[in-house]
């Protein structure tokens, strides 16, 4: 393998294990939030013992994402000096943004959310936690506007160096043509992600014991979101797609597995086996004319292939076409499940529904697996560019020898493994725990003995 | 008109400064771990940096990410050149940071963790200081880019700075512990700290001494007159505060220690100032040379302006709510 290729695997593979934590730490920052606030509000306990539940298991995902994210702000400058140095000026400014909005509030308020719920005020504990939420939102908007800009850049001007250099209006970086659509998609599929995982766990306690309170409540708070915001995902999807099709056709082409132009009306290619090298979908299985009806609301309007496109230009078209259809299938079972959800509700049997519970155990990870396929279709759907249609991949990378990529690959699969493979087993291990019944409230939190830490302290106070 | 270069080189600088006071002690009670008791003594140490680590790496990324945004051709010709250390750095502070976690979670393979803990800590210190020495005794570049090999960093002088710098977080978390516990935790932290403070003396001598040797600039800049005079200062203060910090050590201060260990810091990054100005890739590239576009230093100053004075206040709030002795009993 080549420098390059060594390089692009690593960020594939450091990236890909980055995004697990934070999708999952956005909506379980939020689901603690609400949690607290419900407490603070009604004063039941039962929200008190999920805040403790699963605040556990948020310190294990948050330091997952720390680390693995210090790394990513490494990778561009380690792996990918050329694009640093040349795009720089732009994305520089808003990753700084990130860490003195985003990073800097989760990091300082984290000890107290974590630790602290003994030593301020519930009113303060909560306003902790509120500001670790908000700082994984606004991390996500920092990213994001990244991301988008180097999938649709706008706003800046070329310098004589080469660089990228910004023009007269950030407004016009950050909220480039992609940005509020990708950013709406991805924090929404970090809460369902999250609210997957809680029901996941909620249904496995409820298999074992339906009377659990602590089970009925994060399952059916799951299922609501279910129910009502994987919808609203599909909807968002939609829209993202049709911006996509305006700003990065080549994209959706590859995704729809469009080789060929269709002057009279598009086929939506259900599944089928791309070949590139022959330019055509093998043992497709189609819809007529679906595909413009879905693109452009029109049977019959025209859409172009990869066929009008330079070879040279083309993202590789065999791993978006899958990965957008496993994205797309998930997203439809998991408004399937809230639709199912619903229905049982409505009959006054969603936790009494074993079957479904052990569905919803079974999409638990769903999630995670739409997210990471949804990032391989916007992420490998710009190739082969870095900055879409002005720089490529390439011409991206440091001057590195591959063996130094190489080794440093196998190194960082080596940690990886071994660390976040502990902290997932750690992760399951925690989840596998059913949420006590009946607890006090928080106040008062027990007393730290010598080798305990708060947080388990914390949850083992709660069994008083 | 005010240099907005010069003024982001300071943030830049404050940054490091600030990674450097905070993550320091909490990567040197990482090194001291595999000397202290299983049990209590680990535990204290462990609880006394549990709740602000986090937010004391946020500082490294600051670094970081600041240095992409505000010198971005520092940022691509640096991290090529110091491509091993800094992915073992990184490889380190992911298995020390994870341990956080862990420990805790699985008591039946504590010792692993514990070890992970010992093991990141050390290479990330290692690492860090081996990647300041390279850059001090000069790395090829050619044109926008690094041109030498991914060997180039290792030499006994960046062995020296690596081993060094290693020696002065250990330093700074033994005095950290001084401040933060007791007992016998407490005697063992104070006996740590006087034979590291040697250890650090001895090593900042060898490396000022060899540091002038490397390249011309370095030596002109410390030692032709009447410059002199002024850079003659920061030895001085140097032996100042060591004996202040050896005194305080001997008369059992608790918070003093940590004070003068940081000051000692602070000269150092002074001194390496002195050596480096005004370039931000020592002898190769000034910070002018290296600099974002007005416009990218202008929208970033803003943010900077308003944003750290917050964040150093709530920083300070945590530590307030942590503040105390770390006993068996938790925070007083």
């Amino acid at each position: 393998m080549t420098a390059l290729e060594l390089a692009r695997a690593q960020f594939a593979f450091t990236v890909s294990f980055h995004f697990l934590f934070p999708a999952f730490s956005i909506g379980l920052a939020s689901f603690l939030m609400v949690l607290e606030g419900l407490w603070l509000k009604t004063g039941k306990g039962v929200y008190a013992n999920l805040y403790r539940y699963w605040l556990k298991i948020f310190a294990v995902v948050f330091a997952m994402g720390v680390v693995s994210g210090l790394v990513m702000s490494y990778q561009f400058g380690t792996n990918w000096s050329v694009f640093s140095d040349k795009a720089g000026p732009i994305i520089g400014p808003l990753m700084a943004y990130e860490v003195l909005t985003a990073f800097f509030l989760e990091a300082g308020f984290l000890g107290v959310m974590l630790f602290g719920i003994n030593k301020v005020g519930r009113g303060l504990h909560f306003v902790a936690t509120c500001a670790v939420a908000l700082g994984t939102f606004i991390s996500a908007f920092w990213i994001l506007a990244v991301n988008s800009w180097m999938q649709t850049p706008t706003g800046f001007e070329i310098a004589a160096n080469g660089q990228f250099v910004p023009g007269p209006s950030w407004w016009a970086i950050v909220f480039n043509p992609s940005f509020p659509y990708r950013l709406v998609h991805t924090v929404i599929a970090a809460y369902l992600t999250t609210a997957f995982a809680v029901g996941g766990v909620g249904a496995w306690h409820l298999l074992r014991d339906s009377s659990n309170p602590g089970a009925r409540k994060m399952f059916s708070m799951a299922m609501w979101m279910a129910a009502i915001v994987a919808p609203v995902q599909i909807l968002a999807g939609d829209a993202h797609g049709l911006n996509t099709l305006e700003h990065q056709p080549a994209k959706v082409m590859a995704m729809e597995g469009h080789y060929q132009s269709h002057p009279d009306g598009a086929p939506l290619i259900l599944l089928g086996i791309p070949d590139s090298a022959k330019g055509r979908v093998d043992y497709a299985i189609e819809i007529p004319k679906a595909s413009s009806l879905i693109l452009k609301h029109d049977p019959n309007a025209p859409l172009a292939g990869l066929d009008t496109v330079a070879k040279q230009d083309h993202p590789p078209v065999g791993i978006v076409f899958w990965a957008f259809r496993v994205m797309v299938g998930l997203g439809f079972a998991m408004a399937g499940l809230g639709l199912l959800s619903l229905v049982l509700r409505w009959r006054g049997r969603l936790f009494d529904a074993p079957l479904v519970h052990r569905l919803a155990v079974a999409m638990g990870p769903a999630g995670f697996v739409a997210v990471l396929a949804g990032w391989i279709v916007t992420e490998t759907g710009r190739q082969p560019f870095t900055v879409y249609g002005l720089l490529r991949t390439a011409q991206s990378a440091s001057p590195l020898d591959a063996p130094a990529v190489a080794a440093s690959l196998a190194a960082f699969a080596a940690v990886y493994f071994a660390a976040f493979g502990a902290g997932i087993w750690y992760l399951l291990h925690l989840m596998k725990k059913p949420p006590l019944p009946h607890e006090a409230l928080p106040e008062p939190i027990p007393v730290r003995a010598a080798g305990i830490t708060p947080a388990a302290a914390l949850i083992e106070g709660a069994g008083q | 008109m005010i240099d907005l270069t010069v003024i982001w080189a300071a943030i830049i600088g404050i940054a490091i400064v600030a990674y450097v006071v905070l993550d320091g002690f909490d990567l040197g009670i990482g090194i001291l771990f595999p000397t202290l008791k299983v049990g209590p003594e680990r535990d204290v140490a462990m609880n006394s940096i549990a709740p602000v680590w986090d937010g004391n790496e946020t500082w490294l990324v600051m670094g970081g990410g600041g240095l992409l945004a505000a010198f971005p051709l520092a940022y691509a010709i640096v991290l090529p050149a110091l491509y091993a250390p800094l992915i073992a750095m990184l490889l380190g502070l992911v298995l020390r940071g994870v341990a956080f976690e862990f420990r805790w979670r699985d008591p039946r393979h504590r010792p692993i963790w514990d070890l992970a803990f010992a093991v990141g800590s050390t290479v990330a210190a290692l690492a860090q200081g081996i990647a300041l020495g390279a850059l001090l005794q000069g790395i090829t570049v050619v044109g926008r880019a690094y041109a030498g090999g991914w060997w180039e960093w290792f030499s006994p002088f960046s062995l020296l700075t690596g081993v060094s710098l290693a020696v002065g977080y250990a330093l700074l978390g033994s005095c950290w512990l001084v401040w933060k516990s007791e007992g016998d935790l407490q005697a063992r932290a104070f006996a740590h700290a006087t034979r590291l403070a040697i250890a650090l003396l001895v090593a900042i001598a060898a490396i000022s001494l060899a540091t002038l040797t490397l390249e011309q600039q370095y030596y002109r800049r410390w030692l032709d007159f009447p410059g002199v005079l002024l850079t003659a200062q920061v030895p001085l203060a140097t032996l100042i505060v060591s004996v202040l910090l050896f005194r305080a050590l001997r008369l059992r201060r608790e918070l003093q220690p940590f004070l003068y260990a940081l000051a000692l810091f602070g000269l150092c990054i002074m001194g390496l100032a002195v050596s480096i100005w005004p370039n931000v890739i020592p002898a190769r590239l000034t910070i002018w040379e290296a600099a974002a576009p007005h416009r990218s230093q202008v929208f970033m100053l803003w943010g900077a302006s308003v944003l750290i004075p917050v964040i150093l206040a709530y920083t300070g709030w945590a530590y307030w709510v942590f503040r105390g002795k770390v006993g068996s009993e938790g925070y007083h």
